[in-house]
């Protein structure tokens, strides 16, 4: 008996990880993610941005010979008696800046006319530019020497990340913010996908009556087990090569990244420097992998009862609203737990079953204490459990049972039967 | 009395708002070609999980060679459900090999039984091609071969011919035979009638959940058929054989007149002794071409069986004298 359910792991363990679109996808999702978050980048290198040319106006007198064209932007000085509506008609010029005569003094005397719609990048370009012009006019107005050199001196750029007592890692918020959110991604899609995958291979089994000659020789629980159990495996390799593409990333790749970054912000450094300790990446692939087979198994034994119930996918589409509207719900709460990760509302959803390994996940990097996550993961671990074998007992009843749009009422009559 | 490689003892089952069987009971003589009949929905699927261990009946008991049914009897049980099931995605041997592999083989058994059976039935070509691939007939080979690899004692097959060509049919009915020799019991269910007279030596008939008759063949059939003729003559004297033959029986009827023109009369006679008489009478009234006694075809016995019990007055229980 025991054999047999190792017959049915293996079975569909091996359809599933020889299948081409498995290894394909396995290779070429991490490639394809790292693809789409460099494309803009790519994009932006490639464009160049045509060169705006802008007319000054600039009856102060004073601004002029500060002002410096940039490869965005060609500024062409105008006396301060030119005609406006003769420079309005060239449209040749992208914009007419004009200064006021006691714009050193007050610098909001200043107009800025264009054609086209406003470009943010043009106006912060002439923003930034403008005022640091009229701060140099002013401080030489106090006539110190080498007044700009003591500023520059004084001042100092300051970023604060908080440094967990008793652990050696600075942890930047922003970066465990990303991180919860991408692990609670990667497990809503593995529940998604491999939970439903449970359920067509049971509606599959059941629609072609193989599940009739399997069970004369196999019980139907360890069907439904070995299928899940199966199908987890598929998922877990998937998510360990992941892993071992991810950490040799981080190994190889990341102090390369931060060599050559020598003199980045603060907080940049903080981020590579979680991103290379592999320490640390290992640690979250462990728990991750630890939530993901738990609520696997939770959720793709509700996804077993219904596939073992209904005759087609189809009709499985109302009862496994039952079941996605948790996990969405989940993923969901782990976005909004992510800003205030010690809340109580956090502490309950991250203790719930339906939530936990989603909300759990996305709370871990920020570093919450151990006994908490174990709390979590007993409760889940525990509640799966019972799950398994309150879906054993649907199953047992569901797969005999042809021609009815079951509803969940009957579901749950069905696993009272003895 | 030859030992019963099955017993099923006042076997019922019930779900919530029907029953599947009530009290059925009989006995599969080992070695045995045994027919489990009886029209749709009148319980044999049930009866057929129940022997294969796929549910348990609310009472009574299936006692397998000699011992109550346990979980383990199934790797010596080889059944071939109605609605024919492989993995339409999986190699033919690959999934060949898992199913003889959850029958308790070995992987070598496995392989070298398999490898004899896909020469014998010559689809040996087949073994790395996806079951999709596959017409129907051709999966229903690979079905075959699954259900029997096992060398199981017992082996039920549920419609096993529906789907194949009459070559084929053949074929099959020619292992399921040879299988037969070689000390295997076969249950057959069926409603292919002309099959269970060719093949079967015992049946039972099962009609709303109740064992209406059971009996070996030639038994059913003569004890359907006694004191059961068909006389005929030439179409223009039908009516003077009618009433001729009329005083002796308890029931009768015309048949259709044949295509070399030939009027047949069938009829029970009251009794055995009232033979003679009779036919001297019709001797009497007209020109004879045939008189010879008639036994019902299992197709016959069937209807009429199952139209009995569904009237609703006496339960009165054919059950021919079994030894």
């Amino acid at each position: 008996m025991k054999s047999s359910l190792s017959l049915v792991i293996s079975r569909e363990f091996l359809q599933r990880v020889t299948r081409k679109s498995f290894i394909i996808t396995t290779i070429l999702m991490p490639v394809l993610m790292l693809g789409l978050m460099m494309l803009p980048a790519l994009i932006m290198s490639v464009s160049t941005p045509s060169e705006k040319r802008i007319a000054v106006i600039d009856r102060s007198g004073s601004v002029v010979p500060h002002l410096q064209s940039t490869q965005e932007i060609k500024l062409c000085p105008f006396g301060a008696d030119t005609n406006l509506d003769t420079l309005k008609a060239d449209d040749s010029f992208y914009g007419i800046l004009v200064l006021g005569e006691n714009f050193v003094e007050s610098p909001s005397e200043l107009q800025f006319l264009t054609h086209e719609a406003a470009s943010i990048s043009v106006e912060t370009a002439l923003s930034s530019q403008l005022s640091s012009i009229i701060e140099n006019i002013r401080l030489q107005s106090y006539g110190i020497a080498d007044l700009r050199q003591i500023i520059d001196s004084i001042h100092a750029d300051v970023y604060v990340t908080s440094e967990r007592i008793g652990e050696e890692q600075s942890a930047s918020s922003m970066m465990s913010y990303g991180l919860g959110i991408g692990m609670t991604f990667i497990l809503y899609m593995f529940l998604l996908i491999y939970g439903q995958m449970v359920m067509t291979g049971i509606i599959e089994e059941k629609n072609n009556r193989v599940l009739e000659i399997v069970v004369s020789s196999v019980k139907p629980s360890s069907l439904m087990l070995g299928k899940i159990i199966g199908i987890g495996l598929v998922a877990t390799v998937q998510v360990l090569i992941w892993a071992v593409l991810i950490c040799g990333a981080s190994m190889w790749l990341m102090p390369w990244v931060s060599a050559s970054m020598a003199g980045a912000d603060a907080q940049m450094l903080a981020v590579v420097g979680m991103l290379g300790n592999v320490n640390y990446i290992l640690s979250l692939f462990i728990w991750l992998l630890l939530f993901l087979i738990g609520g696997f198994l939770f959720y793709s034994a509700i996804f077993a009862a219904i596939g073992s119930a209904v005759d087609n996918v189809q009709d499985a589409s109302q009862l496994t609203s039952v079941v996605v509207v948790p996990i969405v719900l989940g993923l969901v709460m782990a976005m909004t737990v992510v800003a205030d990760p010690n809340s109580t509302m956090a502490l309950w959803l991250s203790y719930i079953p339906f939530t936990s390994p989603m909300v759990m996940l996305a709370r871990i990097p920020f570093g919450i204490p151990v006994w908490q996550i174990l709390t979590s993961l007993v409760t889940l671990y525990l509640s799966t459990m019972l799950m398994v074998w309150l879906a054993a007992k649907i199953y047992r009843v569901g797969i005999f049972m042809y021609g009815k749009k079951p509803t969940v009422k009957d579901l749950i009559r069905w696993a009272r039967y003895k | 009395m030859s030992e019963n490689i099955l017993e099923i003892k006042n076997v019922s089952k019930s779900y919530t708002n029907h029953h599947a069987l009530s009290d059925v009971s009989f006995n599969v003589p080992k070695g045995s070609v045994y027919g489990l009949l009886g029209p749709n929905g009148a319980g044999k699927t049930t009866l057929i999980r129940i022997i294969n261990h796929i549910t348990a009946p609310d009472t009574g008991s299936v006692i397998f060679k000699g011992h109550p049914l346990v979980a383990s009897d199934i790797y010596s049980i080889g059944y071939l459900p109605e609605e024919r099931g492989l993995y339409k995605k999986m190699k033919v041997g690959d999934q060949a090999m898992f199913f003889a592999r959850l029958k308790g083989l070995t992987k070598a058994q496995a392989r070298k039984s398999l490898e004899e059976w896909f020469d014998r039935l010559e689809i040996r070509s087949w073994w790395n091609r996806k079951v999709e691939e596959l017409s129907k007939g051709m999966a229903q080979k690979v079905q075959f071969i699954v259900t029997v690899l096992h060398n199981p004692d017992l082996l039920i097959f549920d419609e096993p011919f529906s789907g194949f060509d009459p070559i084929n049919a053949a074929l099959l009915k020619r292992e399921i035979l040879r299988l037969r020799d070689n000390g295997a019991t076969v249950i057959f269910s069926t409603h292919n009638m002309g099959s269970v007279e060719e093949l079967c030596d015992e049946i039972t008939l099962i009609n709303k959940s109740k064992n209406i008759l059971t009996g070996s063949v030639a038994d059913v059939r003569s004890h359907y058929g006694a004191n059961r003729y068909r006389i005929s003559t030439l179409p223009e004297q039908m009516d003077a054989l009618k009433s001729a033959v009329d005083p002796f029986v308890v029931s009768l009827c015309e048949r259709d007149i044949d295509k070399i023109g030939t009027a047949t009369l069938e009829f029970t006679l009251r009794s055995a002794e009232d033979m003679r008489p009779m036919l001297a009478a019709a001797n009497q009234a007209v020109d004879l071409r045939s008189f010879a006694p008639y036994m019902p075809s299992m197709d016959e016995i069937f209807i009429s069986a199952v139209e009995k019990s569904n009237t609703p007055q006496p339960p009165v229980f054919t059950t021919p004298n079994q030894q």
